[in-house]
């Protein structure tokens, strides 16, 4: 019989026996619901071990690959270790650089900790530790590369942001906790035309999940549109045209909202001038990042458009208010 | 015996409704407003739980369940036996657009027609 380990304590697993039932049996009681693998209330995650693929039906790609799976749907067939899904480890690195991408957003790169694995596009939490203030940024960087990447955008009165920008020197060190989210990009249908749009620094995820997709072997069209308020919002543009100029099937557009229009950027609303520029959507797979109004119309937009629900992927950015 | 979720295709066709029936309830002005402000992932995997309902297929809601969830979304938001056809309307809409036959149809919309009352506190 398989073994379950759960913090720190292994628990036996009778033949027949859910993960869920077992738990259960040793008075050990997970968050659950439905008990079909509907409801996905006790979803977990095997940290050591590998989930049968029954336990995994119904979830979505990103956190298969994770090896998240429905406790009550799991008879294992090996042993396993798990944790709950919202489990992350701490980490400290040490700022490597900073240095800033337009008038409001200051681009910090860090060590990359040993032992710290992330798929490109996931966030961690920076963690100011005199007073545990924490917020959420996406990493920027692909794990092909040394250092990790955020993108800061100044929000006015922001505790941790204006922090993270004026206060926060070059080698210092800073704690985290990650890496969490599932708006990534999972290896298969390499073909598959793939769209990605985000306002402001929803970039940074972007560029990430971009990269690691041309880095994977990506073939299929890689259509990326950077949103912004105006023009003085957008940055990386030479970043995403050298990018590009490497690569024939990614192409890069700006999009503003009002204001003076870029060569070659697009004008208006972000979600119109996606689906007037591609048209039907059926078939894309799609990423969504940046400020959370923007990304819902987008969403809601381009499932209209045609694409699948199953295939859009959002990380919608919350901005905590001052006080 | 065969189910009504054999019959129908099972998950395989539970899926390929999800789309085509969130669609038409979101694009539905009588009845979007109920779907709007909440998280569109989260809300497509209700459908596929009602879907999967609907369909015979298993599912471990109970009438209670049914009830609790759309309590607020009645004594709040006056939802009312008119939106409830709107949805059965889309759910004939959406199956017919998919080729399933008149017969199963109607055996589909009776299971869902089954959940009126909970679903409206009645």
């Amino acid at each position: 019989m398989p073994d379950i380990s759960f913090e720190g304590i292994t628990y036996d697993c009778a033949a027949d026996e859910t993960v869920l039932d077992s738990l259960t049996r040793h008075g050990v009681l997970l968050p659950s619901g439905c008990r079909s693998g509907s409801c996905h209330a006790c979803k977990v995650k095997a940290i050591k071990g590998k989930p049968p693929v029954a336990s995994q039906a119904g979830l979505r790609e990103p956190l298969k690959e994770q090896n998240y799976f429905l406790a009550c749907m799991c008879k294992p067939d090996e042993a396993l270790e798990i944790a709950l899904a919202d489990a992350s480890d701490k980490y400290s690195a040490t700022v490597i650089e900073k240095s800033w991408l337009n008038d409001t957003v200051v681009r910090i790169r860090l060590t990359r900790p040993e032992g710290f694995n992330y798929r490109a596009g996931q966030f961690i939490n920076l963690l100011r530790t005199s007073d545990q203030l924490a917020r959420s940024y996406s990493l920027a960087s692909i794990e092909g590369d040394d250092f990790l990447e955020v993108h800061i955008k100044r929000v006015p009165e922001g505790r941790m942001s204006n922090w993270l920008c004026d206060e926060l020197q070059q080698d210092q060190e800073i704690s985290f906790f990650g890496p969490s989210g599932s708006c990534f990009y999972v290896q298969g249908k390499a073909e598959q035309p793939l769209l990605l749009a985000g306002t402001g620094t929803g970039l940074a995820p972007l560029y990430g999940i971009a990269r690691d997709a041309i880095r994977a072997g990506h073939t299929g069209p890689i259509q990326l549109f950077h949103a912004s308020h105006g023009a003085e919002g957008l940055y990386y543009s030479s970043e995403l045209e050298q990018l590009a100029a490497a690569h024939a099937q990614l192409t890069c557009t700006a999009c503003v909202l009002q204001g003076d229009i870029p060569e070659g950027a697009l004008s208006g609303a972000v979600d119109a001038a996606v689906v007037n520029r591609l048209g039907d959507l059926a078939g894309y797979r799609v990423f969504l990042c940046g400020d959370a109004p923007v990304v819902e119309l987008m969403q809601r937009s381009f499932f209209f458009a045609g694409a699948s629900m199953q295939d859009i992927y959002a990380d919608a950015f919350s901005f905590t208010p001052a006080g | 015996m065969t189910t009504l979720f054999e019959k129908i295709g099972g998950q395989a066709s539970v899926n390929a409704a999800i789309d085509p029936f969130y669609r038409r309830v979101l694009g539905d002005p009588y009845v979007s407003r109920f779907f709007e402000g909440v998280d569109m992932v989260k809300q497509a995997e209700k459908q596929r739980t009602f879907l999967t309902m609907a369909f015979g297929g298993p599912h471990n809601y109970s009438g209670l369940d049914m009830r609790k969830g759309h309590k607020h979304l009645v004594h709040e938001m006056g939802l009312n036996g008119t939106h409830f056809d709107h949805i059965l309307a889309h759910l004939r809409s959406t199956l017919a657009g998919l080729g399933v036959g008149e017969a199963l149809i109607a055996e589909v919309v009776a299971v869902a027609e089954s959940t009126r009352a909970d679903v409206l506190d009645l």
